[in-house]
């Protein structure tokens, strides 16, 4: 049966709309005018996390939106909008918007030795590690923003297209992974039409548009983890062989072919990270968060030792033996290496579901924070949006523990369906079935036991 | 097997598959009915925890909360009762209300009190926790139906 397949970008409107630079561009721009002001905010404004715009912005505003909504629904949509590269792009360019002659810029090729995820999934692991002091901290949010961009203008004037966003940005390899899942795709429409276009401008670039600032070939692209949606394809394609379409969830994530041992560490650090977060910042364990506070104090070191223990070593661990398991049940003649990058992407909708999970118990009840400092973004005691501190809230406690085991339980039904369908037999996805059911319900219990 | 019989054959299946999640998810629970009693639950806030940070009732109880500032002035918030109280340093602040809703509730720090003051968090159990078991039990059953949905 041929999957349900909507071409959104068939209407010349909405396809003119997507090749025309100025939307995007204004977005971006409007973005990144709001990138420095929540920067200055968190670096000069109130010292007081929950008052202070950067930080409730941020961490509360938007990582529950691309948690949400852009990645489950859009894919790497918020990439197509990131201001983050814009600057460092802007100046390898040469240009604010069309296409120029020549930029600047060293654009040297990323090294091959760095290639993969493996330093964003260093990058995660370092922001987990101090995730506590960053979370709360409004001048460590701002320095942490003001890092980012720093490294993105820095990368974009040594390296050529965004290497930063491919191989650097920490958020990137978390949205890669998940964006695998969502229904949203840019893909060529006819691959005999790239075949027999010699030219490759989706590659190389034109006066119409840049070759992609991914690096991807359009027609070599079979999943989501690496496109973000910049629509430069789109307007550098002459056949306009491109489309933007909607596809049924999790399309890419049953493939077997492609798997990779770095987007396997990527996935089991995503599910421990969140393991550990739900236990520092939603449990009840005072001497856990003061742990995870106390950068440098032996309690922080037994934190990080314990946070490079579960994620790097007993996670990987018990799915290395679950896969083993199942190779063994099933007589499988698949490398045990093969079988642990193939069925890692088990991983993907467990662990988009957990964040997601963790994302509502947190976020739903820090809401009014969000307003607060909508209000008043300079901390200077405005009340630009008629926010009341004595408000009654309604109380979401009930709905929230229910849309909490409603998504674990969608991820779960998700990821068995995903071991099944990468595994040989069914058997040999039973031990790892196994591994993802305990894992859900640890979180489960860290949530609402 | 005729596609047709194939057909009808799934559609019962997922059928069944769904009378199990709302059998599980409204199946009345064994209750232990334990006679109401007063209890009176001293709980100290102090810097970005509460000792203790669980703490559990009967269903029925007459419950006083005390909380204690150790430190600074520390409020709690209680879940899904919609409860507040704030504590100043040294002093202890006083609710009374009757443990009627089952489950467990997060409880709050509701006075900023410093940089991790958003996760100063405990837990209230009410009876048994009957809604983790029945989310469990969903999950399981997801799992279950996802591997009989892509049987070969």
């Amino acid at each position: 049966m041929t999957p349900i397949h909507l071409e959104l970008t068939q209407p010349p409107a909405v396809r003119a709309a997507l090749k025309n630079r100025w939307p995007q561009w204004l977005a971006q721009a409007g973005l990144l005018a709001g990138f420095v002001f929540t920067i200055l905010i968190g670096l000069f404004g109130p010292a007081a996390g929950n008052a202070n715009f950067a930080v409730i912005a941020v961490w509360i505003a938007w990582w529950t939106a691309l948690k949400l909504v852009f990645i489950p629904l859009g894919g790497r949509a918020w990439c197509s909008l990131c201001p983050i590269p814009l600057p460092g792009e802007w100046l390898q360019r040469g240009a604010l918007l069309g296409p120029a002659s020549r930029g600047w810029g060293l654009g040297r090729v990323w090294p091959r030795r760095l290639r993969g995820a493996w330093l964003q999934v260093a990058g995660f692991a370092l922001i987990g590690l101090f995730s506590a002091v960053i979370l709360t901290e409004p001048r460590v949010t701002g320095w942490v923003l003001l890092g980012l961009i720093a490294l993105a203008v820095v990368a974009s004037l040594v390296f050529e297209r965004r290497a930063f966003c491919r191989y650097l940005c920490p958020i990137g390899g978390f949205t890669g992974l998940y964006a695998r899942l969502a229904p949203l795709a840019l893909r060529v429409k006819d691959p005999a039409v790239c075949a027999a276009h010699t030219e490759k401008l989706c590659y190389t670039g034109c006066g119409a548009g840049y070759g992609c600032p991914w690096g991807n070939f359009p027609a070599a692209v079979r999943d989501n983890a690496y496109c973000g949606l910049c629509f430069e394809c789109l307007r550098s394609c002459p056949r306009d062989n491109l489309a933007v379409s909607l596809r049924p969830f999790g399309q890419d994530v049953v493939a077997r072919a492609g798997a990779r041992l770095d987007e396997a560490w990527l996935a089991l650090l995503m599910l421990g990270s969140v393991l550990v977060y739900t236990a520092v910042f939603l449990g009840p364990w005072g001497w856990l968060k003061t742990a995870a506070y106390s950068v440098g104090s032996p309690a922080w070191l037994g934190y990080a030792a314990g946070f490079g223990l579960i994620n790097l070593g007993l996670l990987p661990a018990l799915f290395l033996l679950a896969v083993w398991a199942g190779q063994k049940l099933s007589g499988s003649r698949r490398s045990l290496r093969a079988a642990f990058a193939g069925q890692a992407r088990t991983l993907a909708p467990l662990g988009l579901a957990a964040w997601v999970a963790f994302t509502i118990a947190f976020a739903f009840v820090k809401f009014p924070l969000v307003w607060a400092v909508f209000a008043d973004p300079l901390g200077l005691g405005w009340n630009l949006l008629g926010y009341s501190a004595d408000t009654a809230w309604p109380d979401v406690s009930a709905f929230s523990r229910l849309a909490q085991a409603a998504v674990l339980a969608l991820g779960m039904y998700g990821a068995a369906r995903v071991a099944v369908r990468t595994a040989d037999r069914v058997r040999a996805a039973l031990p790892v079935i196994g591994f993802c059911l305990a894992a859900t319900l640890g979180l489960l219990w860290l949530l609402i036991g | 097997m005729t596609p047709a019989a194939l057909s009808r054959s799934r559609a019962l299946g997922w059928a069944a598959w769904l009378a199990a999640a709302i059998l599980i998810l409204a199946l009345p629970w064994p209750a232990f009915a334990r006679t109401p009693a007063d209890r009176v639950i001293r709980v100290e806030g102090r810097r970005f925890e509460y000792a203790p940070g669980t703490v559990a009732v009967n269903m029925g109880d007459r419950v006083t909360l005390e909380l204690v500032a150790t430190d600074v002035v520390h409020g709690l918030h209680l879940d899904g009762y919609n409860l507040t109280l704030t504590a100043e340093p040294g002093q202890t602040a006083r609710l009374t209300f009757v443990a009627d809703r089952p489950g467990t509730f997060r409880f709050r720090c509701s006075t900023t009190c410093g940089p991790l003051h958003p996760f100063m968090i405990g837990q209230l159990t009410v009876g048994t926790n009957d809604f983790f078991w029945r989310a469990a039990g969903l999950i399981g059953l997801a799992a279950l139906a996802a591997v009989w949905g892509l049987r070969r």
